[in-house]
């Protein structure tokens, strides 16, 4: 299951990646809540990964690793305002500098497209 | 705290006199004279000790493991020093209350003076050496406040600059050098690295140090080849230079000189560098000085050629030159700063400084021409003026080195020349000024100065002629204190006098006086033979070279910072490739010795989705609504994941923000074109595949890799405690009110920014409403269907309810502040959507950001609450109580810091997406197309 964990955590991490190197705001923004996905899962996971054990006193034998989970608890909503203000930056940066494009202008190339 | 306490005198009055723009002139000056003089008192009122031959010392830890202090030491050294810096401060606010004119800003004036005054007593009270570096930094900075006082003169401008630039960098290889010191001895503490000369000198890094620190104190001290500074700075008003270039801000680099002498001194590269360094500084300077048709040109000069007769005196290492480099120091202070109020006297009261116009003026200041000419003769050496006694002592010390081996006889030599121009310039300072004819086309009618103008100067020249004449009486126990704090043991026997009989620095005193005198009656030819030579202007090799190095860095940053977001991402992403996966390769095995744990169904399906979501997301992204339908499947199959795996509570955060979020997503989409278009060449495509696999390999790699080893955790703390210490049973929540409640606070108080910053992005936006969807289709005319709106009015109390319950249970079962707050904004939010922001403004008006500002204020309020109970803050408490008929129940001061959360999510939260809506709803109702 460790591999397979692994493995999932990593396809994130590529997408998100991925998706942070196009040229528009809002694949970027979303591979930025991607890549916080792959990160929340990778903090969370330096806690080991338990099976029915959560960190409620008197309900398990033995309980999972509770600090990661109240580290990436805080960066879940964390993550959040930060999508949240990144993808307002798009929308004012669009509406400021007529085009989504993350570098601010248009490509000599895609100008001519757009108006076509 | 008496030692702390004169610096902060001195600060203080910095800023009481920055707000005294209301006062009369006469009142800024008394008012601005309050600090110093008490501080002055205090530094009388506790030198016996120190005369006494104690060392005072006082010291707060700061950060003690990164050996951080706020230490203060007072040796004789720096009492010395004290003394000056208070005194001739004084002296020059005093003279500064009559020199500057109705226009200029006096509190402005004052208040850099007495800035830059804590910062110099900061710099020789200093007992840690990195504290000695800030407070020279602000010697650098607060001299370019006051160089550039006339800021309206682009001369003051250029001058400042140059003086920052020259110092500041100086004072940067300063740090360096401190910081190889501290490595050395291993403390930052500077009783512990003046005792350790012999460690120090027999470390290999030694020679780097030295190099490193001579370089702050020759910087500083305007030593050749970086003396170019001063005079340019001498556009400052002429009070500063009596202040900056007497007593203080280039005598910070000879004090530098002094402090480390009994750790760094007594090597032949000392020798060298210092005895060499101040020798061509002596000459070149003095030599220089007599073509300066300025005043204060001369005086600048002078002043380097006085400071490299010291710095050559520290270089040449005897105990007996030390003594007379202490001396100096002394005398040039006060003979000095009288010839720079003189020179600003005659500047006043003339409008001209240039000595080709200013002649005869003993005719019309005849008391100040007195009194210049005395201070001009004791910067000549001249018997009976304090000058002469410490050239004597200087002369004689030249004699007695073996620097140059079997040519050492040149420094004596050369040291008589340096006095011979010395003695010209000084007689060019009188004759030409007060004598030599009649003034030529003068811009005012000179006329003696106001009567206290006069009085700092008659002070300095007495003290002049005392110490020139009674010598042993005055000036004694301070020379030999300072100079013992030098050598860092007791002073030498000395023996100031006026007569030593016929001897040869007596001798070298004659030949200097005659010289001098013969120099400057055969000045004309001397001129003629310096206009013949190629001019030689360090000003335009510094600004060459500062024009070039800052061509090359724009170049430099056009190339690296480009404007490109997806080429500066691509670096980083090149860059954590390579941090993160080269350790890798050096790893025995990835797999740890962990057992692994079987893949059942549930598993290997939810991992599938995921994938898929993932995959999905990449590949349609040019089609956004379905690429963010595909990442609302990776989001929840992440919160999944989280309550599989044992975090019940992050299953609940992860979903709440997935529903959040994705609502937010849509709602930006209406304002983002609906597709991305194809623009990306394969090549680039293939690249960036290239590299996000990569960095996916890596990260999954080491996740694997740390997954697979045995865990190590701090976490029994926490579980041991949660119950006892914190009253409750799930942990998570516990950390996160009360172990670790600190964090959270930041958190909370960084969402708040952030919805903040939301709001504040969101003002005055320029609209674009979309009439259609990309396809053409128009937007639905019914905006808020009637189902969804009668079932969410419905559903919100109920919301309302659960939210209430998941708060309170938060502490011992899953749940919480931050999973109640996003369920409640949820249950809002879906009123937004059902009825539209203009319908809710009708019934409720809520101010969103005096919300999130209550929620912080509890969290922070209950935290300092425990200050009332004298416990650190954020300390939590709780207790059990009966209450009829509901029973047994606890009450805990970390529920009211979770209901700071609880408000503060909530707050933010609806803030970001009311604001969002609101534009929508703002829009006015005419089509705009894109």
């Amino acid at each position: 299951m460790e591999l397979l964990y692994a493995s999932c955590v990593g396809l994130l991490v590529t997408c998100g990646v991925f998706l942070i190197l196009r040229a528009r705001t809002f694949p970027v923004v979303l591979g930025l809540t991607m890549l916080s996905y792959a990160v929340n899962l990778f903090l969370f996971s330096s806690g080991r990964l338990a099976l029915n054990k959560a960190a409620v006193l008197g309900h398990a034998e033995a309980y999972a690793d509770p600090l990661p989970q109240a580290l990436v608890l805080t960066a879940i909503v964390i993550g959040f305002a930060m999508t949240a203000f990144v993808v307002i930056l798009a929308i004012r940066g669009r509406a400021d500098l007529g085009n989504d494009h993350v570098n601010g202008q248009e490509t000599s190339k895609n100008k001519t497209k757009g108006k076509a | 705290m008496t030692l702390l306490w004169i610096p902060l005198l001195s600060f203080i009055g910095s800023i009481l006199s920055s707000f005294s723009g209301k006062l009369s002139r006469n009142q800024t000056t008394a008012l601005t004279l309050v600090t110093p003089f008490i501080a002055l008192a205090l530094a009388i009122h506790i030198s016996p000790a120190v005369f006494a031959g104690e060392v005072l010392r006082e010291s707060t830890a700061w950060i003690p493991l990164l050996g951080l202090e706020v230490a203060f030491r007072l040796d004789g050294l720096a009492l010395l020093f004290v003394f000056m810096i208070l005194g001739i401060g004084i002296l020059v606010i005093f003279y500064a209350r009559y020199y500057l004119s109705e226009k200029d800003s006096m509190p402005k004036l004052f208040s850099y003076l007495m800035l830059f005054m804590t910062a110099m007593l900061g710099i020789v009270m200093s007992n840690n050496v990195l504290q000695l570096w800030i407070f020279w930094e602000l010697t650098s900075i607060s001299s370019f406040l006051l160089i550039s006082y006339w800021g309206h003169k682009s001369e003051a401008r250029k001058g400042a600059r140059m003086a920052l630039a020259v110092t500041g960098g100086g004072g940067l290889a300063l740090l360096a050098g401190l910081l190889i010191l501290g490595h050395i001895v291993g403390s930052y503490n500077l009783d512990v690295i003046l005792q350790s000369k012999a460690l120090i000198q027999a470390h290999g890094l030694y020679e780097v140090a030295l190099i490193l620190v001579l370089l702050g104190a020759f910087t500083k001290s305007a030593q050749f080849p970086f003396h170019f500074w001063l005079p340019h700075a001498m556009a400052a008003p002429t009070p500063v230079s009596a202040y900056l270039h007497s007593a203080t801000m280039v005598k910070a680099g000879i004090f530098l000189l002094a402090r480390f002498y009994p750790a760094l001194a007594g090597t032949d590269l000392w020798f060298v560098m210092v005895g060499l360094t101040g020798l061509t500084t002596l000459l070149f300077a003095a030599y220089v000085a007599l073509f300066k048709h300025d005043l204060k040109g001369l005086l600048a000069y002078s002043t380097i050629s006085h400071l490299g007769l010291i710095t050559l005196l520290l270089g040449l290492d005897t105990e007996l030159a030390t003594v007379a480099a202490v001396f100096h120091i002394i005398n040039h202070a006060t003979f000095k700063a009288s010839l720079f109020m003189a020179t600003g006297i005659i500047d006043h009261e003339t409008g001209t400084r240039d000595m080709r116009k200013l002649n005869g003026m003993w005719r019309f200041m005849p008391y100040t021409a007195t009194l210049a000419m005395v201070a001009a003769a004791a910067m000549a050496g001249v018997p009976l003026l304090n000058g002469f006694l410490s050239k004597e002592m200087f002369f004689a010390e030249t004699l007695y080195q073996q620097l140059l081996g079997s040519m050492s006889w040149l420094i004596p030599v050369l040291a008589t020349v340096a006095g011979a121009f010395s003695v010209a310039y000084s007689a060019r300072f009188i004759h030409d000024v007060f004598f030599n004819g009649d003034p030529i086309d003068l811009p005012k009618e000179p006329h003696e100065p106001p009567r206290y103008m006069r009085v700092p100067i008659e002070i300095l020249v007495a003290l002049c002629l005392v110490v020139g004449m009674f010598p042993n009486l005055v000036i004694d126990g301070i020379l030999s204190t300072a100079s013992s704090a030098v050598l860092g043991g007791d002073a030498p026997e000395y023996h100031v006098a006026l007569w030593h009989g016929f001897n040869l620095p007596l001798l070298m005193s004659g030949i200097a006086v005659c010289g001098g005198l013969l120099i400057y009656t055969q000045r004309r030819y001397l001129f003629q033979f310096q206009a013949s030579l190629p001019p030689l202007n360090a000003k335009r090799v510094f600004d060459n070279s500062v024009y070039n190095i800052v061509k090359w860095s724009q170049h430099k940053i056009t190339a690296i910072e480009n404007g490109s977001l997806q080429r500066y991402l691509m670096l980083m992403f090149v860059v954590v490739l390579i941090s993160a996966g080269w350790p890798l390769f050096e790893m025995a095995q990835l797999v740890g010795g962990k057992r692994p744990t079987e893949v059942d169904m549930h598993n290997g399906i939810g991992a599938a989705l995921l994938m898929i979501g993932a995959i999905g997301t990449v590949i349609w992204h040019h089609v956004r609504m379905v690429s963010l339908l595909m990442v609302s499947v990776v989001g929840l199959m992440v919160s999944v994941a989280f309550t599989r795996f044992s975090a019940p509570d992050l299953a609940l955060t992860q979903l709440t923000v997935e529903v959040v979020t994705i609502i937010l997503l849509m709602l930006a989409l209406f304002f983002l074109p609906q597709r991305t278009p194809k623009e990306s060449s394969s090549i680039r495509v293939l690249r960036d595949i290239g590299i996000s696999s990569a960095i996916g390999v890596v990260i999954g790699s080491i996740c694997y890799a740390m997954i697979t080893r045995p865990l190590d955790s701090i976490s029994e703390f926490f579980i041991a405690n949660a119950k006892t210490g914190g009253g409750g049973t799930n942990v998570v929540n516990v950390i996160l009110v009360d172990f670790r409640g600190f964090d959270t606070l930041g958190e909370i108080t960084v969402l708040g920014i952030a919805a903040l910053g939301i709001y504040k992005l969101l003002i005055n936006l320029p609209l674009f409403m979309p009439a259609s969807d990309s396809e053409g289709r128009p937007w639905a005319k019914e905006r808020y269907p009637l189902l969804l709106a009668s079932i969410s009015q419905s559903l919100l109390p109920l919301a309302l309810l659960v939210s209430f319950y998941i708060f309170l249970r938060g502490h011992n079962l899953p749940g919480g502040g931050f999973i109640a707050g996003l369920i409640t904004a949820i249950a809002f939010i879906l009123q937004y959507i059902a009825h539209g922001s203009n319908w809710i403004a009708e019934r409720l008006t809520i101010n969103y950001r005096k919300i999130i500002a209550s929620g912080i204020a509890i969290a922070l309020l209950t935290g300092v609450g425990s200050w009332l109970f004298g416990r650190p803050f954020l300390t939590s408490w709780f207790d059990y109580f009966d209450i009829p008929l509901i029973g047994k129940i606890e009450l805990a001061s970390a529920l009211a810091f979770d209901l700071g959360v609880y408000i503060t999510v909530v707050g933010a939260t609806l803030m970001i997406l009311a604001s969002l809506g609101k534009v929508t709803a703002d829009a006015p109702k005419e089509e705009v197309n894109f």
